[in-house]
C-alpha cells in the first residue's frame, strides 16, 4: 500500500466517521432522554436522503403525505389523552403542531415539487418533512408507553423501524437514488483530492456538534432536556413534561438523521433500506460510548469509519462483519467492568 | 372563612393489594405550617407522593378550591404545588445555578426575582452557584432542593424529611428557613421523623400511625398529648440525651 491509498482511505474513513458520529450522538441523546434505543434512526437517514433526491429529481416525495397522516393520527391521540380535562389551550396547541405544521409542509411540498429549486430549498424542505415524521413517531409509538421498561421500548423501536422501512419501499421504490452534491468544488493537495462534498460533511458535522453544545449548555429547553436525562422524576417535579422532552429529543434525532442522509446521498447510492446499516454503525459508536458519553461516541464513530475504510480495502466482503465485531470486545470489557447486572426498577 | 389552600379528603393509597394509607383527610390553610409526624413506614412519604401525583390515590384533592385529583405532576406544579422529595432528586451533573433556573421552568420570566429571593434565603447557594449539584454536601443539597422548589413560586411547599441524614446545626438552619417561608406567603406541609423540631415550628400537626391519622390539632396541643410524648418526643429526648 502506498501513501496515496493510505491517505485516501483515511479521508474516506473520516468522512464516513463524521456521519456516524452525528447518528451516534443522536442515539445517545434519545436514549438518555427517553430510554428508547433508536433503531428507526436509519429510516430518518434514508427518508432524509431519498426525500432530498426525489425533490431534486423534480418529483413529489410520498413522505410529505406520510407526515400529514401521522400528524392526524397524533392529533387523535392528543384528543383522546385530553378527554379527562378539557383545556382549549392544549387542544389548540395540539392542532397547531399536529395538523397545521404538517399541512403547511405538505402545501410547500406540492407547491415546490417539480420545479428546479435551489439546493438549499430542497434540503430545508426535506428536513421539515423528516422532522415532522420524527416528532409524530414519538407521539404515536413511544409517548403512550413512555413509562414502560427499556425492553418494551426496544420492541416498539424495532416495530417502528420495520413499519417505516416498509413505507420507504412504497414511497421510493426498490431502486436506489443519488442526490446532487452540495458543492462540486475539488481541492487537490499533492496527490490527494478532497471533494467539496466531503468538506461539506466535515463542516456541517462540526457546525451541528457546536450547535448542539450551545443548545444544551445555554438554552432553557436544552437544559430541560439534560435535566430529563439526568433525573426524570426531578424534571417532572419542576414541571418539565416528559412528553415535551421526548418530542424534542425525537425532533432533534430525526433532523440529525436527515442531515446525515442528505450529506451521504451524493457520495453513495442509497436504497430504501440502506439507512438501517448506516444507522447501525452509529449505534456501534453509541454502544462504545456506553449510550452515555457524547465525546467517546464521537471519537468511536471516527474509529468505526476508519475501520470500515481499511477493511473495505483489505477484505471488502467482510467489511460489515469487521465493523460490527468491534462491539464484542467493548461489550466484554464493559460487562467485566460493571459490578453487577441490576434489574431495571420502575 | 375561605376554603383551605390544600384539602385532601378520604385519600387511600395502595401498593398493589397492600393499603399503605387508609381514608386520610387533611387540610392546610393559607400561610400555615402543618406537619405530619409519625414513625418510619407510617405512610407519610406515600401520602406526600400521592398529593404530588407521583402515586395514584382514591379520594379527592383540592388546591385553592380547584379539584386536582388525577391530573399529572406537571399540571400540579403549574397549579402551585411543589414537593421537595426525600431523595431530593437534584440534577447532579448540572450546576447549582442551572438547577435553580430549571426550578423556574414554568415561569421563566420571573426567574430573575426568584433567584434573588432564593439566594437571600440560602446565601450558601450563591457562593456555590457554579458548582455541580452532585458535589455539594448533604445540607447544601437540601438547601438546593428547597431553593429549586421555591424558584417555581409555589403556594404550597411540601417537604419530605428535610432533616434526614443532616448534622443538627444544619437541621436547625433549615427549620429556621422553613419558619421564614410563611412571611413570604408560602404554606408548608412538612413530613418529619424529628417530631420535636417539626412541632416547634408548625401551627398544626397530624400524627400518623400505620396509614391513618390517630390525632390532629394545634401543634402545642399535639406536642402535649401523652401518646405523642411517649411514642415520639420521649424517644427524641432520649436520643438527644444520649448525644
Amino acid at each position: 500500500m502506498n501513501t496515496t491509498i493510505l491517505l485516501f482511505l483515511i479521508q474516506d474513513g473520516i468522512t464516513n466517521g463524521a456521519v456516524y458520529a452525528l447518528l451516534g450522538l443522536a442515539m445517545v441523546l434519545v436514549f438518555a432522554v427517553t430510554r428508547v434505543i433508536l433503531i428507526p434512526q436509519g429510516e430518518f437517514v434514508a427518508y432524509g436522503a431519498l426525500t432530498y433526491a426525489t425533490l431534486a429529481a423534480g418529483q413529489t416525495p410520498g413522505t410529505a403525505m406520510l407526515a400529514m397522516i401521522m400528524g392526524l393520527v397524533a392529533f387523535c391521540f392528543d384528543l383522546f389523552a385530553a378527554r379527562k380535562a378539557f383545556r382549549p389551550k392544549a387542544i389548540l396547541r395540539a392542532a397547531a403542531v399536529d395538523i397545521a405544521f404538517p399541512a403547511i409542509v405538505l402545501a410547500l411540498t406540492w407547491g415546490l415539487a417539480g420545479r428546479a429549486n435551489a439546493i438549499p430549498v430542497n434540503i430545508a424542505l426535506s428536513l421539515l418533512i423528516v422532522a415532522a415524521i420524527g416528532l409524530f413517531l414519538y407521539r404515536i409509538a413511544f409517548q403512550p408507553i413512555a413509562h414502560t421498561s427499556v425492553l418494551v421500548l426496544l420492541i416498539a423501536s424495532v416495530g417502528a423501524h420495520l413499519a417505516l422501512e416498509g413505507f420507504g419501499l412504497i414511497f421510493f421504490g426498490a431502486e436506489g437514488l443519488r442526490g446532487p452534491a452540495i458543492s462540486d468544488a475539488m481541492i487537490s493537495i499533492g496527490q490527494l483530492q478532497i471533494t467539496g462534498q466531503s468538506l461539506a460533511v466535515y463542516g456541517i458535522t462540526l457546525a451541528l456538534i457546536v450547535a448542539l453544545w450551545l443548545f444544551f449548555d445555554f438554552t432553557l429547553y436544552g437544559k430541560a432536556l439534560r435535566a430529563t436525562a439526568v433525573n426524570r422524576l426531578g424534571a417532572r417535579l419542576v414541571g418539565i413534561r416528559t412528553s415535551l422532552s421526548g418530542q424534542m429529543a425525537f425532533l432533534l434525532a430525526s433532523v440529525i438523521g436527515a442531515i446525515s442522509g442528505i450529506l451521504i446521498v451524493p457520495i453513495t447510492t442509497l436504497y430504501y433500506d440502506t439507512g438501517f446499516i448506516v444507522g447501525l454503525k452509529g449505534f456501534v459508536a453509541a454502544i462504545i460510548g456506553g449510550l452515555i458519553s457524547y465525546p467517546i461516541t464521537a471519537a468511536a464513530a471516527i474509529v468505526v469509519g476508519l475501520v470500515e475504510a481499511f477493511s473495505s480495502f483489505y477484505a471488502s466482503n467482510y467489511k460489515e462483519v469487521i465493523v460490527f465485531t468491534l462491539i464484542i470486545p467493548v461489550l466484554v470489557l464493559r460487562s467485566l467492568a460493571a459490578p453487577e447486572v441490576e434489574e431495571e426498577k420502575e | 372563612m375561605t376554603a383551605p389552600l390544600l384539602s385532601v379528603s378520604g385519600a387511600s393509597i395502595a401498593y398493589g393489594k397492600v393499603e399503605a394509607v387508609r381514608a386520610v383527610s387533611l387540610d392546610v390553610g393559607h400561610n400555615e405550617i402543618v406537619t405530619i409526624v409519625g414513625a418510619n413506614g407510617a405512610g407519610k412519604t406515600t401520602l406526600l407522593n400521592a398529593i404530588m401525583g407521583i402515586l395514584p390515590q382514591s379520594g379527592r384533592i383540592r388546591l385553592n378550591g380547584v379539584d386536582i385529583t388525577g391530573i399529572e405532576i406537571e399540571d400540579r406544579v403549574a397549579a402551585g404545588l411543589s414537593l421537595v422529595p426525600e431523595h431530593r432528586e437534584l440534577f447532579g451533573t448540572m450546576s447549582v445555578e442551572d438547577n435553580l433556573q430549571l426550578g423556574a421552568f414554568r415561569n421563566a420570566r420571573a426567574a430573575a426575582q426568584s433567584f434573588e429571593r432564593v439566594y437571600a434565603l440560602f446565601p450558601r447557594l450563591k457562593e456555590r452557584r457554579q458548582q455541580l449539584a452532585g458535589t455539594l454536601s448533604g445540607g447544601e443539597q437540601q438547601m438546593l432542593a428547597m431553593g429549586r422548589a421555591l424558584m417555581g413560586e409555589p403556594r404550597l411547599l411540601m417537604l419530605d424529611e428535610p432533616s434526614l441524614g443532616l448534622a443538627p446545626l444544619i437541621v436547625a438552619d433549615i427549620f429556621k428557613t422553613v419558619g421564614e417561608l410563611r412571611a413570604a406567603g408560602v404554606s408548608v406541609l412538612l413530613v418529619e421523623q424529628n417530631a420535636k423540631a417539626a412541632l416547634q415550628i408548625a401551627d398544626r400537626a397530624y400524627v400518623m400511625e400505620l396509614g391513618h391519622f390517630i390525632l390532629d390539632g394545634a401543634a402545642d396541643t399535639v406536642a402535649a398529648d401523652p401518646r405523642v410524648v411517649a411514642s415520639y418526643l420521649g424517644f427524641q429526648n432520649d436520643a438527644a440525651a444520649r448525644v
